[in-house]
């Protein structure tokens, strides 16, 4: 059953992927981008981790791909079938099939046998975030702060007086 | 029986999907959603291995949620530099934003 769902998801992550590399339309490229992060957070469920399932549901459904979609919506979309790929995409296939093949090969030759997942108490998780992480937390929440106000001033229309 | 190698191999293979896509791409909007590809990659590997070997030290769960964390804010910076990008040059399509190429 585990096996099945494993595949499953693995499928859905690499076509989502291949989906949104490949396709010419911006807005499918988008869902399939969709797509494959909702699979992702199925692969989290198989990992035990549910909570950050949750989480890559709230985060990378709700709002990246809101976010996402806004952009495409507010800058033209007639150039995006024009400009979708450029004249370097055979050298792109060499290079992610050499990375590929370069990290399946690592992962293969040192692959230990390591067949237990461990269930992390939610509890826990939060303890250990607000105790041992908590600076780091701390200084994550400011950068997010820095980056909304920094793109709201970039962002910004200016009006002429 | 279901490993971490296995984890870690479609971890890879999802990273070196967001890769072509950001070497072959010519919008900004698609190289940044190669960059989300890439960046659920690497969260898909911290989370298989703390998930395999870590078993009460939360590592790599907190790195991760971190990652998604520094992720969700740069897909709001970037965002808003594309935005301006075509407010300012009126196309998205990075081969011709030359100012700062060599």
């Amino acid at each position: 059953m585990t096996w099945f769902l494993f595949i499953l998801l693995s499928v859905m992550v690499i076509g989502g992927g291949l989906g949104v590399v490949t396709t010419r339309n911006v807005v499918h490229a988008c869902l399939f981008l969709l797509f494959s992060l909702l699979a992702v957070a199925g692969l989290y469920v198989v990992l035990l981790a549910e909570f950050l399932a949750v989480v890559q549901i709230f985060i990378y459904g709700g709002a990246i791909i809101i976010v996402l979609l806004f952009a495409i919506m507010l800058t033209r979309s007639e150039e995006y079938p024009s400009i979708s790929d450029n004249s370097q995409w055979p050298l792109a296939v060499v290079a992610g099939l050499a990375l590929f093949s370069l990290l399946t090969a690592t992962f293969v030759v040192n692959s230990r046998s390591f067949e237990v997942m461990h269930r992390v108490a939610l509890t826990d998780l939060g303890r250990n975030l607000f105790t041992d992480w908590a600076l780091p937390f701390e200084i994550a929440s400011i950068v997010l702060l820095l980056a909304l106000i920094g793109s709201i001033v970039i962002a910004k229309v200016e009006r002429r007086r | 029986m279901l490993t971490l190698m296995h984890f870690q191999i479609v971890s890879a293979a999802l990273f070196s999907v967001g890769l072509y896509g950001v070497l072959a791409r010519r919008s900004a909007v698609l190289i940044l959603m190669s960059i989300e590809l890439m960046l659920n990659a690497v969260n898909l590997n911290l989370i298989a291995i703390a998930s395999f070997t870590d078993p009460e030290r939360f590592t790599g769960f907190i790195i991760a949620i971190f990652v998604i964390t520094v992720g969700a804010a740069e897909v709001g910076l970037a965002l808003a530099i594309v935005l301006r990008m075509f407010r300012n040059r009126g196309t998205v399509n990075i081969d011709e934003i030359e100012l700062m190429k060599w």
